[in-house]
């Protein structure tokens, strides 16, 4: 049947008799008469051959771009073939959360293989199980380091502006005060922040790589942040977290960040993962889900949500988020694929990645397009040029089927990752050669 | 079970990149603390998984009566199309005139949307229902300030509400009142007449309630909080009793959220991914968060609306949860989609009289799309709780229904069969239910001792939560 | 069930031992936690913190619920029984050795009851 309604009107019958009366509409009896819909304006039903041939013309109206050189928050990483044959398993797609956890000992065990494997990408000591993507991560974040007397945010302007965005919105909601601080040539502007950090500071918020592709002083910046009394937050690329130093060697008391370079699609963005971890000390304050170890009757190991007197279903009102459904899924797929990539082959994936880009940024220099700023990158980088050019350049790589960087203020924002080859970087360079050439 | 990082050994890897073609560069200043991931082979990685997978109960594995879930069948078309190509390599930023497919998805699920709810704009971005009642308690916190009403500070929420409510409520920056329901589950008129006032911005409701009933009081409920200058924000969790059939817009509400993973058939994924899009009357529609694809012409865009709270999260929304319920809308229609819910309220009804014979009903009247058991005097005669219950259904394959929810209800267990269950299903699950409850008159330790026939046996959670363990330690550390 | 003769109660199942005229020492009754049961952790006050007699004083978590603890007197919170961070058990294994909070400056005190009334309250919620 088109709506997946297994009973057939005869096996309807027999269940209104059973139940006593006439017809379904019998049980909408609180339902005051004249708010029944009369007429639906949706399309018409359709078989699933229709349905089938419908949504795979919309698929096919979107350029699917054989080269990508843009990144900016959302980037094409080599999946392992293991990682979509196993996450498409059906009882891993169709199972819901795993309160009982009796039934649920495989999603509650992957997701301790996930918080763990977090951990070490990280260096910190505890993960949550997901929040909904890097921004909200970020935006969370804040709400974990407010205290009473220390009630003001701070967030460099080298942060993707999108999730700027977010801790704007969520701070409308909370009440709280966010203040961008300044960049100086790309990097966070260590005097500003220094002035900037009250005794009524509660964190300061730092991406890195930011979102130039730069690398901040980061240690540098959490000693700064620590002097002033308050927190220091770090939103950091995963790939990038095989090579440099880690947020917990810099310093960070919560490292959050967008984890959908971990073996999820770009997917027109969503859905992705937002990864969570804290030192020991601020654990209690992370959002949403935790797993645990412990021992069941028989005292054999088992797997359990835990410190769930956190969460929204016990605090209501009390708790310091509303979260509920989260990415399971998608963490799930990136404890996948870092099980199947290892450290070794997750190092590998950012050392071609970030050989890639600086091999581009070569490539285009000498082309004409110099960078913007200077300091070491990891796999983004911005080149200077006018919004015109920006443009120009843009159109002629799409032209020949590749996404060009990302037009930006000041130029464009270009990023490799170890799946573009050198005989795609030298088209693209060949292509905006010509464009300055004109 | 091993952990992962329990087996393999250190030598072992996959081959899945080739060598660098440029000349290599790496950090300066590069991590000291050690990684370690697991080091697996294909073949050890994916029987590990396959491991994992065994022990996880899917909608597949057998009945899922979770009330307030929504547990109904995940068509597999949904998720064919949804692994398209032409959707998963799309880089979300690749700009709208290379994107028309996928802003027209996301468009086109927008009037979807708006036509079931009854309400004139829509937002897809919400990752699941609790971010899309967040966001939608803000449109109405914009509501407000942009009248420049600053009293109004409370939202008012029953007694019977999610826990995600007054949560949501809180993150919004409200205060919450909590109203208490009357005994007969609904809104208790008195006290929200009581409640309201020149400080309440609004109150959240969801209908049919968390027991299961549809308010007849709803209009007047609307009404009353309207006339105080308050706003109705509609939880969609249990739309799946009234889609297509009665529109939270015309109840009166102005702003509600739905899950696409409940009512819309998107998989839950062992906890996520969902996707809580929100729908909201003429007067919010500037508020909404941006961007929200709009139609040019024969062209799809994005567009920010003029006055938008901003982002509640990056990029557009969950795009191919999307997808998938934008596949099961299309394959429903305007003809089958009443019908999803009608059944969904006959399954419920059905199991709710076969089961009274044994249990008692928190309500005696007819529910909508789940209903409501209580243990309580199981309890006190036998000793024997919702707990045990769940656990000896267990034992038997199948996941046990909602517990200790909602509060109002001791000893509660909520039933939601869905419309996708077949009465054959329902018997056999029925005679389960019948067998336990003979088994908690006459041998209620064995409930006590459920489950015995699982992987693992009732787990010490007090201990989990007082020296908790969330990671595995190397023998390094 | 134990009611210490020594101690006063407030209806909400907390006890308070006045060490001095202003110095009140406040923990949670036997009854209280035979009531909430295996608690998993503290949400201990602040030092410093001002408290208010009838308002909470902080929370305690079991698995599955969360519970205030009112607080019996008005003043500022002295000192915290740190101990019951790593052990939130001894609420339950010593209930009148486990204090919670010394609170000092004590200004004004909700209604007190004996140890008779008290486990009078509590035959009357059984």
């Amino acid at each position: 049947m088109g709506s997946y309604v297994p009973n057939s009107p005869e096996v309807q019958r027999e269940m209104l008799d059973a139940i006593g009366v006439r017809s379904i509409r019998d049980l909408y009896a609180n339902v005051p008469k004249k708010m029944f819909v009369r007429e639906l304006d949706l399309p018409h039903e359709m078989s699933e051959l229709e349905v089938r041939a419908a949504v795979t013309e919309l698929a096919e109206k979107n350029r699917v771009f054989k080269t990508c050189l843009r990144g900016a928050g959302s980037y094409r990483h080599y999946i392992p073939a293991v990682v979509k044959s196993i996450t498409s398993r059906e009882e891993l797609v169709t199972a819901y959360t795993p309160y009982q956890a009796e039934i649920s000992q495989g999603i509650l065990q992957s997701i301790f293989e996930y918080q763990t494997m977090l951990c070490e990408l990280t260096g910190m000591d505890v993960s949550n199980a997901s929040v909904y993507d890097g921004a909200t991560a970020a935006a969370e974040s804040i709400t974990m380091c407010l205290e009473r007397k220390r009630t003001r945010a701070y967030v460099s302007a080298t942060v993707n502006p999108q999730v700027i965005a977010v801790m704007r919105t969520y701070c409308f909601g909370s009440g709280t005060s966010l203040t961008v601080l300044p960049a100086k040539d790309g990097r966070t502007d260590k005097a500003a922040l220094k002035a900037a950090l009250g005794d009524d500071a509660a964190c300061f918020y730092l991406q890195q790589p930011n979102y130039f592709g730069l690398l901040e002083d980061a240690a540098e910046l959490g000693g700064l942040v620590h002097a002033a009394g308050a927190k220091f937050v770090m939103g950091v690329n995963p790939i990038a977290c095989a090579l440099m130093k880690t947020p917990a060697e810099c310093g960070a008391d919560v490292a959050v960040g967008e984890g959908q370079p971990l073996g999820l699609d770009t997917a027109f963005g969503g859905p992705y993962l937002g990864f969570m971890t804290a030192t020991h000390d601020m654990m209690r304050h992370l959002p949403g889900r935790i797993v645990g170890q412990t021992r069941d009757v028989d005292g054999k190991t088992g797997y359990v949500l835990t410190l769930t007197a956190r969460e929204q279903h016990i605090r209501r009102e009390k708790a310091s988020s509303n979260i509920c459904s989260n990415e399971a899924l998608c963490a799930f797929t990136a404890g996948l694929y870092l099980s199947a990539m290892g450290a070794d082959g997750l190092r590998r994936a950012a050392e071609l990645s970030m050989s890639k880009a600086h091999y581009l940024a070569g490539e285009l220099k000498r082309a004409g397009l110099p960078l913007l700023y200077r300091g070491e990158y990891f796999h983004e980088f911005v080149t200077a040029c006018d919004a015109r050019t920006a443009a120009a350049i843009e159109k002629a790589l799409e032209k020949a089927g590749i996404l060009g960087g990302l037009p930006v203020e000041g130029g464009i924002l270009w990023c490799a990752t170890e799946v573009v080859t050198r005989t795609e970087l030298d088209q693209a360079v060949e292509i905006v050669k010509e464009v300055l050439g004109k | 079970m091993k952990l992962i990082f329990e087996r393999g050994d250190p030598g072992q890897h996959m081959t899945l990149l080739p060598e660098c073609d440029v000349p290599e560069v790496s950090l300066k200043e590069r991590r000291a603390l050690p990684l370690r991931l697991p080091h697996v082979s294909e073949n050890e990685l994916t029987r590990h998984y396959k491991q994992l997978s065994d022990r996880v109960h899917g909608v597949n594995d057998g009945f899922y009566p979770l009330g307030s879930c929504t547990m109904k069948y995940n068509p597999k078309i949904d998720e064919e199309l949804a692994a398209l190509p032409g959707f998963t390599r799309l880089h979300p930023l690749q700009g709208d005139a290379a994107s028309q497919g996928a802003l027209e998805v996301l468009w086109r699920m927008e009037q979807a949307l708006g036509t079931i709810t009854g309400m004139d704009g829509v937002t897809l971005q919400p990752a699941a229902g609790a971010h899309g009642e967040f966001t939608g308690l803000l449109l109405i916190k914009a509501y407000h300030t942009a009248r420049k009403d600053s009293l109004r500070t409370k939202i008012i929420v029953p007694d019977s509400a999610h826990g995600t409510n007054p949560a949501s409520a809180r993150m919004a920056g409200f205060d919450v009142v909590n109203i208490p329901s009357g005994p007969d589950g609904c809104v208790d008129l008195t006290a929200l007449r009581a409640a309201v006032g020149p400080d309440t911005a609004g109150l959240m409701l969801t209908n049919p309630n968390t027991v299961g009933i549809f308010d007849k009081n709803i209009l007047k409920i609307t009404e009353i909080v309207h006339a105080a200058g308050g706003l109705c924000y509609y939880d969609g969790a249990n739309l799946n009793a009234v889609v297509g059939v009665v529109r939270p817009g015309d109840m009166g509400f102005d702003v509600c959220h739905l899950n696409l993973h409940k009512t819309f058939a998107a998989p839950h994924g062992g906890g996520g991914p969902g996707s809580g899009p929100v729908c909201c009357k003429e007067a919010l529609c500037r508020f909404l968060p941006g961007p929200v694809a709009e139609k040019h012409g024969e062209k799809f865009r994005f567009v920010t609306p003029r006055n938008s709270i901003g982002r509640v999260r990056g990029f557009a929304g969950n795009f191919t949860v999307i997808v998938k319920s934008l596949a099961y809308i299309l394959t429903l229609g305007r003809e089958q989609l009443p019908q999803a819910a009608e059944n969904a309220v006959l399954n419920a009804n059905y199991m709710m009289a076969r089961l009274a014979k044994n249990y008692e009903m928190a309500y005696h009247e007819f529910c909508m799309h789940e209903f409501v058991m209580t243990l309580d005097q199981l309890h006190q005669k036998t000793g024997v709780s919702a707990m045990d219950i769940a656990k000896g259904l267990l034992d038997s394959g199948i996941h046990p229904p909602t517990m200790y929810f909602p509060l109002i209800v001791h000893e509660a267990l909520m039933i939601e069969p869905c419309e996708t269950e077949s009465k054959e299903t329902m018997d056999e699950v029925c005679a389960v239910f019948e067998a336990l409850r003979k088994e908690a008159e006459t041998d209620p330790q064995a409930l006590h001792d459920a489950p015995k026939h699982t992987p693992v046996r009732r787990l010490d959670e007090v201990e989990a939560a007082r020296h908790p363990i969330v990671r595995y330690q190397f023998q390094q550390d | 069930m134990k009611f210490p003769a020594e101690l006063k109660y407030t209806r909400t199942h907390e006890w308070v031992k006045m060490e001095t005229e202003t110095d009140a020492l406040v923990g949670i009754s036997d009854f209280a936690q035979d009531q909430l049961g295996d608690l998993v952790f503290v949400n201990l006050p602040v030092v410093g913190d001002t408290v208010t007699a009838g308002e909470t004083l902080c929370d305690v978590e079991s698995v599955k619920a969360v519970s205030d603890v009112i607080s019996p007197v008005s003043g500022t919170v002295a000192a915290v029984n740190e101990d019951l961070l790593d052990a939130p058990e001894k609420l339950n294994e010593d209930p009148y050795g486990a204090w919670i909070a010394r609170i000092e400056k004590v200004s004004a005190t909700e209604e007190l009851l004996d140890a008779a009334a008290y486990e009078a309250v509590t035959h009357e919620e059984a």
